[in-house]
């Protein structure tokens, strides 16, 4: 189909989960401000619920749904404990959440301890079926983020973000849009996760440690933060470039810190930002051309 | 005696806690920056100690040199990474460093290869009876060593002209600096402080481990802002106590807990439960 061989297709697969992952981040990080270092928790939280309720012999689609409402309930109840906390306690907050989180799955042995969880069912669709099914939810996401985006909650989220105490005061219920912010990226984290768990067939608490949060971080971040389609960007080169290029894949970890790094450093914005300072730059350029009546400058 | 040992035991690695974390708490005090990257120095501390007792034979002047350049490095890492963006939002540099904090472990596994290196000839492997408990010279050596050096730090900030400009820096920067302090200069004094601070407890782990890792920071990096947001963020008194409190529970943790929860989900459990109570840390104030 389309020409496409497995390995692309399995390129394209985990291109297209990594995007869900990144923008799920997105909407907590990026739209509402919240700095989250824990975010695979919930991605794993998504892959365990999926992988054992298939296991149970649930069909495919029960796996996904249960997937989500995990996600997404677990994402509320930690909500409402750790949005108390603001800033650096939040990130904080949330890197002891990962931790405990593959601490718990460590221990616990009904979903395999150490060992983890293998032999999980496939999709039943095929593995061009799967993809084209990973990539639905990802247009899906990619739309629901944009319309978000320019919705009442993404202005509310946006005033969050930007400064939250003058949010309060001109009577937004900030803990609520939080929340809700929350419980959205928490739930699209479950369904990437479920996504993974049955992409991979085996999955384990390492899976789903700090790097793996850091990972999906940088992604948001090097895209640009709060930027649907540099986050899009950024996810789609950063998940594959490893498993393309070998030699990365050695140093995968030297790339992603220095990328981070830099991108801070040099481009608070990330690539999004870089890109508009661009479009300003030709722009600004072009008004002074007209100015100076079209002579070169 | 198992409550006693476990305490001592619990004291030792509450020590080097508190060594890595004091240097991070004084940064944030300072920044309000969540230097992760420390963790990192403290590394290359426990590199440069192994490396520097192998050529010479010295413990003592490894120490030293390890210090010095950690405490040097320290001082280049706010010049080139932090004063430039101190501007922009917390995230810009808590990201940054966390950026910084990987590529160092990488680095360190590219030039010292991944499985690490050791003393040739293990210095402080003694043991001793104390309390009738056993103890390795080395185990004492890091807690008598914390305590010295706490206390020394305690007797600079308080007895000097130069300590109590510090403090009131790290207190409040923007009243000290209308005071006329040179802001820039206790900034640097400040990281070359805490950086050598983190280096100790680098070589002390190295000793005790007898193994120096590329990896080895990662656990104390993310168990120092557990314990720094416990003391209350930028509370040298509230990190102390902080470290030493998380070093013990752990210690009993890992024995009554250990079926259900590791030592690193232990900390973080605590650290959960702590904020719920108090958003504001055990010391701090809301």
């Amino acid at each position: 189909m389309l020409g496409l061989s497995g390995y692309e297709i399995s390129l394209i697969t985990s291109m297209g989960i990594a995007v869900i992952f990144a923008l799920s981040l997105n909407l907590i990080t990026g739209f509402c401000g919240q700095i989250s270092l824990g975010h695979a928790a919930f991605y794993g939280i998504g892959a365990y619920t999926s992988a054992m309720l298939t296991k149970a012999g649930m069909p495919f689609g029960v796996g996904l749904l249960g997937a989500v409402i995990v996600a997404g309930l677990i994402g509320i109840f930690i909500g409402i404990a750790s949005l108390r906390v603001r800033h650096d306690f939040l990130a904080i907050t949330t890197m002891g959440v990962g931790f405990l989180f593959i601490g718990i799955m460590r221990q616990w042995d009904l979903v395999g301890g150490e060992m983890g969880v293998s032999s999980i069912p496939g999709s039943g669709l095929g593995k061009s079926g799967f993809m084209f099914l990973v990539l639905g939810f990802g247009v899906l996401t990619v739309l629901f983020s944009l319309h978000l985006k320019r919705s009442w909650m993404g202005y509310a989220f946006d005033a969050i973000a930007d400064d939250e105490d003058t949010a309060r005061v001109v009577g937004l219920n900030v803990s609520h849009y939080k929340l809700a912010a929350f419980a959205m990226g928490t739930a699209l984290a479950g369904l990437a996760g479920a996504l993974y768990a049955h992409n991979v067939r085996f999955i384990d608490p390492e899976s789903f440690g700090f790097v793996e949060s850091i990972t999906v971080l940088s992604m948001v971040v090097i895209g640009g933060i709060g930027s649907v389609f540099g986050v899009v960007f950024a996810a789609a080169v950063l998940s594959v470039l490893p498993l393309w290029i070998q030699f990365i894949d050695e140093y995968k970890l030297l790339l992603y810190g220095g990328l981070l790094f830099a991108m801070m450093r040099f481009s608070p914005g990330g690539l999004a930002g870089l890109v508009k300072q661009i479009l300003r730059h030709i722009s600004s350029r072009k008004s002074l051309q007209k100015l100076s009546g079209g002579t070169k400058i | 005696m198992l409550y006693v040992e476990l305490l001592a035991q619990g004291l030792v690695q509450g020590s080097i806690y508190a060594l890595v974390a004091v240097g991070l708490t004084l940064v944030y005090g300072l920044l309000r920056i969540l230097h992760v990257a420390h963790a990192g120095l403290f590394t290359l501390g426990g590199y440069i100690g192994v490396l520097v007792t192998n050529a010479t034979g010295s413990l003592l002047l490894a120490l030293v040199v390890s210090m010095l350049v950690v405490g040097l490095l320290g001082m280049a890492i706010y010049r080139l990474c932090y004063q430039p963006i101190l501007d922009k939002p917390p995230y810009v540099a808590l990201i940054a460093s966390i950026g910084l904090f990987i590529a160092m472990e990488e680095i360190y596994r590219i030039a010292f290869g991944p499985y690490g290196i050791s003393y040739q000839n293990p210095p402080l492997q003694d043991v001793v009876y104390i309390f009738g408990i056993t103890l390795r010279l080395g185990e004492v050596a890091v807690g008598v060593g914390t305590l010295v050096l706490i206390g020394a730090l305690a007797l600079f900030s308080t007895k000097t002209r130069f300590g109590t400009v510090w403090r009131a820096t790290v207190t409040d920067p923007k009243m000290a600096e209308s005071f006329g302090v040179d802001i820039i200069k206790v900034r640097y004094l400040n990281f070359f402080i805490g950086s050598a601070l983190a280096a100790v407890a680098g070589v002390m782990v190295a000793l005790l481990n007898n193994l120096v890792e590329p990896t080895m920071g990662s656990v104390p990096s993310y168990k120092a802002l557990a314990i720094i947001v416990l003391g209350g963020l930028g509370d040298v008194r509230g990190t102390l106590i902080a470290a030493l409190a998380l070093g013990v529970i752990e210690a009993y943790g890992t024995i009554y807990l250990g079926n259900y929860l590791d030592r690193d989900a232990i900390a973080f459990a605590f650290l959960i439960l702590v904020l719920m109570v108090r958003p504001q840390g055990l010391l701090g104030r809301a």
